[in-house]
């Protein structure tokens, strides 16, 4: 490791180098255009935005269902959706949310945001990076068609066996759903493994782990979780493909399999799932409080610590979702005192966030609103949780309307109010234009009532015994009234949703033009123009403070000496961030999304044939090859000088 | 622009470096820990089944030690090449290098010669029941990895040939041994697991 102070140097720097050097910077850092173009570009902006946008997508299908939902539940003994279509609706609804919105939007954000927070020009592994957004889309697209054809999935999000096994749900429904898991978990996958490489080897010089901001160490605490969380599912969904497909029996009791491991392969997944969807969100709720209270977070060590132990802890909470099962008695008792432990970790940086809003003079604009709507929903969904920590009241209330009051109160409060607080916050930088704050207020009470009007009354039906995914109920249940109450209430979360996207559309095309950083906030990526420019910073930073923007000093030092003539960045130590070495990035490639269509096609046609792997074998190793082989001119030119002399190869 | 700024000068840097220095490390080391998780599932799975039931395995009899155990011998002794191709590339020795990584590849591939006997021989179809299914998985599961990596070291050494070297691709040989020493190291507990748990348990 090269000591620091040795690099340092004063330079005199022109106004016409800077100009020659944007203009490089500019013509190495391309984004490629035309058709093949689109499907080359390896930018991790272009790749985020496109994650964000897909990701709401299926965020509006889904919420449609939801909607359909809600009006079937509306009165009783409703035959406005058969009971067929509602269990597609109700798996569709919950999957989509689940997989294919709310852990890719915030691995998006992560993507998009992480690079340019921590001072670098891209994300690390960039094709790796477009292969997984097409996995992505194009299995979400698989379960878009099966709902279009009358076979979408049909047993619930979590698919349960032997529901879900061969002999009780025939046809291919259920193969739908065990192959989406598939895409969608090497997408976040690959991500997650680019993320923690980036944020631990390419941050900026001077930004040690400790001047991190608390968004990019909760990307990195939620990069962790799906590395270690994700293989899970990957290997018991693919066991259900195979006790369908060919014959296996890891889930058949008749022959020595059992229903109850899928429940805790599942969940043992499952539960840091959660985690993996609520800790990016806290993540962004410190952005949003630093930024509109003008102060540094209080407790930052707290605050990181608390995001460790969330992720530490979320791993040993699973069977809570299996307190009915018939379990030991010992075991649920350590699950349910490890439920009501994690509410400790989130507990302090709540505490730590009124603090902070308490010490500052916050400014109340749109992100802050949805900041307050988190406080007020996830508490109450965190409350809820810790009562069905207790077995004697899960036991009451489990698979009742109860449950779905709590997880919405959670995933909702928990994570699509910071979500949407964060598209309103970082969407002046995504895009240069302001969203229109007035829309935005808005936007927030008919969310936060209308989710409120929506979810409440669920705790009580739950009490009153209304059990979930019924697709009607009878007349005399007493549960009527608030059914009705709640799906007014999902009246006023759609025209929420509505004109969440009018305000988006809107100010996309007439908003106030954005300035660099229209906030003041104090991470790198507001030191950049709105949008950024393709290679992000003109010169790469040095940090000077866990505050990059606002500790900067009057002679803010630079690094030079890294290419503009070829797609190098610097790489530098885990703890310190001491540059250690410089590595040329991939140029823009079609190959990633060649076999990101190839290794789709892999996935569906086994969903069919076990001779789809023989079959994919040839054209996956094709598309592999040519996507990792060096290209031509700028590896062979480069270098040299700094190797030893190697000895002559002999032909 | 004021002259005399404040710069920290990176040009000196080499463009690449070995082991967790380096940028790819991290890379190979995630998707290890990606490929390591699934195997601990496969075996804690195996050994799931395994309480359920009394007699083990369920009706059938234990799997053939033959191939499994020359596996195991071809498969140790191919760290041996992986070592010696790791250092000389980390030394950048090209022709050593290239050498010692096309005697790897010839391991693997004997890898996977003996593995296809290895099926023959356990006993045991997937569709049996759930002792046989594991079996399968946990087998295949790491099948699939030492063809991978085969194919992968093939291109590689390809590449060493048609390739001009520079010190990225030298790196790329070094962490192509470490993801060998990977594969060897997970094929102990699934050989023990696979081989010996029918015996012992």
């Amino acid at each position: 490791m090269t000591d620091a102070m040795a690099l340092e140097r004063r330079q005199m720097i022109t106004s016409a180098d800077q100009e020659r050097l944007r203009r490089q910077l500019a013509d190495t850092w391309y984004v490629p255009r035309g058709i093949i173009g689109w499907f080359s570009v390896a930018d991790h902006k272009t790749i985020g935005r496109r994650y964000i946008i897909t990701a709401f997508c299926f965020f509006v299908f889904a919420g449609v269902l939801a909607a359909l939902m809600r009006l079937q539940l509306a009165v009783p003994n409703n035959h406005f959706l058969g009971p067929d279509l509602y269990n597609q609706i109700f798996t569709v609804h919950g999957t989509m949310m689940m997989f294919l919105f709310a852990v890719p939007v915030m691995e998006a954000m992560g993507v998009y945001l992480v690079p340019l927070m921590i001072g670098t020009r891209n994300i690390a592994f960039p094709r790796l990076n477009a292969f997984s957004y097409y996995v992505y889309l194009f299995g979400g697209v698989m379960l878009v068609v099966t709902m279009l054809m009358n076979t979408a999935p049909d047993v619930g999000w979590f698919s349960y066996v032997p529901l879900a096994g061969p002999d009780y749900s025939p046809g291919k429904r259920a193969d739908f759903w065990a192959q989406l898991i598939t895409f969608t978990e090497v997408s976040a996958l690959a991500v997650s493994v680019e993320l923690v490489a980036t944020i631990f080897k390419t941050r900026a010089p001077g930004m040690s782990l400790n001047r991190m901001p608390l968004f990019v160490w909760a990307m990195l605490i939620t990069a962790f979780m799906v590395i270690f969380a994700m293989p899970t599912i990957v290997t018991c969904s693919s066991f259900l493909l195979l006790d369908r497909l060919v014959g296996t029996h890891f889930y058949n009791p008749a022959e020595g399999g059992d229903a109850l491991l899928w429940q805790h392969l599942f969940w043992f997944f499952g539960h840091p799932e959660v985690y993996i969807i609520f800790v990016p969100a806290l993540g962004i709720v410190s952005s949003i409080i630093a930024a509109f209270t003008w102060r540094p977070i209080f407790g930052y060590p707290a605050m990181v610590m608390s995001l460790v132990a969330t992720g530490f802890i979320g791993f040993g909470l699973w069977v809570h979702h299996m307190f009915a099962t018939g379990l030991p008695a010992l075991g649920l008792e350590y699950f349910t005192a490890a439920s009501i432990v994690i509410a400790i970790p989130t507990g302090i940086q709540i505490f730590c966030w009124i603090a902070s809003l308490w010490r500052g003079r916050p400014r109340f604009h749109t992100p802050l609103w949805f900041v307050l709507g988190f406080f007020a929903i996830f508490v109450l969904g965190g409350l809820s949780g810790v009562t069905l920590a207790s077995v004697p009241f899960d036991l009451q209330v489990h698979d009742t309307y109860y449950v779905v009051a709590h997880f919405h109160y959670v995933l909702l409060g928990g994570s699509v109010f910071p979500l949407i607080g964060g598209i309103y916050f970082w969407f002046p930088k995504f895009t240069g234009r302001m969203m229109d704050d007035g829309l935005g207020k808005w936007n927030f009470w008919l969310l936060f009532i209308g989710f409120n009007i929506t979810f409440f009354p669920m705790h009580i039906l739950g009490l009153e015994g209304m059990p979930r995914r019924v697709y009607t109920y009878p007349d005399n249940m007493g549960w009527n009234t608030l059914n009705l109450v709640a799906s007014a209430g999902a009246v006023l979360l759609v025209l929420g949703g509505a004109l969440f996207v009018y305000n988006v559309v809107r100010s996309y095309r007439w908003g106030l033009a954005a300035s660099e950083n229209p906030w003041g906030a104090e991470t790198l990526e507001w030191s950049v123009s709105s949008p950024p420019p393709t290679y992000n910073f003109l010169h790469v930073p040095v940090v000077e403070g866990r505050c990059a923007l606002w500790d900067r000093s009057a002679d803010p030092p630079i690094v030079t000496g890294i290419r503009s003539d070829c797609r190098e960045v610097l790489v530098t130590d885990v703890m310190d961030a001491e540059p250690v070495h410089k590595a040329e990035y991939p140029a823009p490639s079609i190959w990633p999304f060649l076999c990101a269509v190839v290794t789709s096609a892999f996935f569906i046609g086994s969903i069919f044939t076990p001779w789809a792997l023989p079959v994919a074998i040839v054209p996956l190793a094709v598309t592999l090859i040519g996507w990792f082989w060096p290209g031509k001119k700028k590896e062979r030119r480069r270098d040299e000088d700094a190797m030893p002399v190697m000895r002559e190869v002999r032909a | 622009m004021t002259d005399g700024r404040h710069t920290l000068d990176v040009a000196p840097l080499p463009t690449y470096a070995f082991g967790n220095r380096g940028l790819i490390w991290w890379g190979t080391v995630g998707f290890m820990v990606i490929e390591g998780s699934m195997f601990v599932i496969g075996i804690v799975v195996y050994f799931y089944l395994r309480l359920k039931v009394t007699d083990w395995p369920p009706s059938l009899p234990n799997p053939d030690l033959r191939y499994g155990t020359i596996n195991l011998v071809v498969v140790l002794a191919s760290i041996l090449p992986a070592v010696i191709s790791k250092r000389a590339a980390e030394k950048f020795d090209l022709p050593r290098a290239r050498f010692w990584l096309i005697v790897l590849i010839l391991f693997g591939l004997a890898a996977v010669v003996l593995r296809a006997f290895e099926y023959t021989t356990l006993n045991c179809r997937w569709d049996d029941n759930a002792y046989g299914s594991i079996v399968w998985v946990l087998l295949s599961m790491h099948t699939i990895h030492v063809a991978t990596d085969v194919v992968d070291s093939i291109v590689l050494a390809v590449l060493t040939v048609t390739y001009p070297m520079t010190g990225p691709r030298f790196v790329d040989v070094s962490e192509n041994s470490l993801y060998w020493f990977f594969i060897v190291a997970w094929w102990i507990p699934i050989y023990l697991t696979i081989y010996f748990m029918p015996r012992w348990l």
